[in-house]
């Protein structure tokens, strides 16, 4: 893959989070700068710990995160910032801001980009304000503005979290389990809106998921890790009862 | 607790003694008389200046101190020094302090200030702590996963969080000291209590009802004023705070 189409080239990622323990074992991986990528593999098997390396939420042990042209694994201080400000992150539990409002949860995807004194103030420019109001319109939230966070329910939540990644204008969006705590319906919902503003803010989306169908359904690549490995990558399709029997192992739960 | 009464020499008698020396006490106190307005007024005074200015520094430095002492967020350089303050602030009474100030600074308001500044780090400095370690990690995680500085990340992801229970620290601290600063000029270290304490030593009982009288009627103002502040801050809080 040639550097211009990549967003993220992940190369040789070791994580122990007790030493000797390879929680990540090598994992050698790239993103194009377009489409969504899903994750799936056995609890346990490294999934989370992968995003959270890409944006050091978590510190690698060892290994390269090539990002915006350069690797971002050995950064600290502002270079940190300045990588982590263009990697926007959904959560599982959606971690709003609980007591702000609906709006002040999305400006906060501005904050690596404000001073201290007008985040204080609330001063954010004019744009970032025009822009987040868009978004909650584009996520069905437009009259939810002053709503404080901790009023709205799971689906929601979960899209004002997204919509708080993409005021960013991140040029990565990373979603660890974003519709793990959400029913069937609003999950296909969720989702949707993530591949939607992927591909309209052209941002590479890479979601970790359990629900294979869901991912099936709405990846252009499917990402299979086992035992903090990748022992799978292909387009959906791919996604033979052989291929998910090496992903999970056993064969018991494959029903029919 | 037989035996401590027994130490302290506590015996029916005395405590009738006691009784019948309260009530020609309080015979003496009625009615009570403003013998001079002008140092009652002083002290009064005084002893407000005293609390608003002891509470408003005593929060100020608290702030970054119970910042610096929650462990949750804070390497442990950071926390073992903090921690350390507010456990020194915290080891003597306000009196004590206060003896301590006027030793090192002279007789007035200057010590009192001093002593109920440190009383009130090692008070609320704890509590700030102990709240910022209540709070939930993953609303300050999402909030440094968006690249936002150290201080960035405590206005939006910390301060929310914890707003509310800080007015209501801030406020019960200035009620306090308002209590104190009656207290601490009976060791030379400005407000009411020096007035008190020398209307106690000329055996001007009507006098002492005059200050205690007046006493009551500033802490219950305080205790009005705090429900005000508490109900601006929060009210506001609704907004963009709390
Ligand atoms: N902070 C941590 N300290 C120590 N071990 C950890 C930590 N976080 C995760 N681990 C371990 O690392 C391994 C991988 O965890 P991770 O959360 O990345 O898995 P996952 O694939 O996301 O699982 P799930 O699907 O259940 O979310 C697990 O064995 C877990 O116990
Ligand atoms: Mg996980």
């Amino acid at each position: 893959m040639n550097a211009a189409s990549t967003a993220l080239s992940v190369r040789g990622l070791v994580k122990e989070y007790v030493r000797g323990k390879k929680v990540l074992d090598g994992i050698t991986i790239d993103f194009a700068a377009s489409g969504l990528s899903a994750v799936i593999g056995p609890s346990g098997t490294g999934k989370s710990t992968l995003l959270r390396c890409v944006n050091r939420l978590v510190e690698p042990t060892a290994g390269q995160i090539h990002f915006g042209g350069r690797d971002i694994a050995p950064l600290k201080g502002r270079a940190l910032r300045e990588a982590r400000r263009e990697i926007g992150m959904v959560f599982q539990e959606y971690n709003l801001v609980e007591r702000l409002s609906v709006m002040e949860n999305l400006l906060s995807g501005r904050l690596g980009y404000t001073p201290a004194f007008k985040a204080w103030l609330r001063r954010f420019p004019q744009e970032d304000i025009d822009r987040a109001f868009a978004l909650l319109d584009q996520v069905g939230l437009g009259s939810f503005a002053n709503q404080r966070a901790d009023a709205l329910s799971g689906g929601q939540r979960q899209r004002v979290g997204i919509a708080r990644a993409v005021m960013q204008r991140p040029k990565l969006l990373l979603a660890d389990e974003p519709t793990s705590s959400l029913d069937p319906k609003t999950s296909v919902e969720i989702m949707g809106i993530m591949r939607d503003l992927g591909r309209e803010h052209g941002i590479p989306v890479i979601v970790n998921m359990h629900d294979v169908e869901l991912a099936k359904r709405f990846a252009d690549r499917i990402v299979g890790m086992s035992g903090g490995r990748i022992v799978y990558d292909g387009p959906p399709d791919g996604l033979t009862d052989d291929v998910l029997k090496t992903i999970y192992g056993g064969e018991s739960w494959l029903a029919g | 607790m037989i035996y401590a009464l027994g130490r302290l020499d506590f015996s029916w008698d005395r405590f009738v003694t006691g009784l019948d020396n309260g009530a020609r006490f309080i015979g003496r106190m009625l009615p009570p008389r403003i013998a001079q307005p002008d140092s009652l007024a002083k002290g009064l005074i005084e002893s407000l200046e005293i609390a608003i200015l002891a509470s408003s520094m005593g929060i100020l430095l608290s702030l970054p101190i119970g910042l610096f002492a929650a462990r949750n967020l804070m390497p442990v350089w950071a926390t073992w020094p903090a921690r350390a303050i507010i456990a020194a602030a915290r080891s003597f009474h306000p009196v004590i302090v206060a003896i301590i100030f006027v030793k090192a600074v002279g007789f007035g308001a200057l010590a009192g200030i001093c002593a109920l500044v440190v009383a009130s780090i090692g008070f609320i400095g704890k509590l700030f702590a102990e709240a910022i370690e209540e709070i939930s990690l993953k609303q300050v995680e999402a909030v440094r996963a968006t690249g936002a500085s150290f201080m960035n990340v405590i206005l939006f992801g910390v301060l929310p969080q914890v707003f509310g229970r800080f007015i209501g620290f801030a406020t019960y601290q200035l009620d306090s000291n308002l209590r104190n600063s009656t207290m601490v000029g009976i060791v030379g270290a400005g407000g009411i209590g020096g007035t008190l304490f020398s209307a106690f030593q000329r055996f001007d009982y009507d006098f002492v009802a005059a200050i205690l009288l007046s006493i009551i009627a500033m802490i219950m103002a305080g205790e009005v004023l705090a429900t005000w502040v508490r109900g601006v801050f929060l009210e506001k809080g609704k907004v963009d705070g709390e």
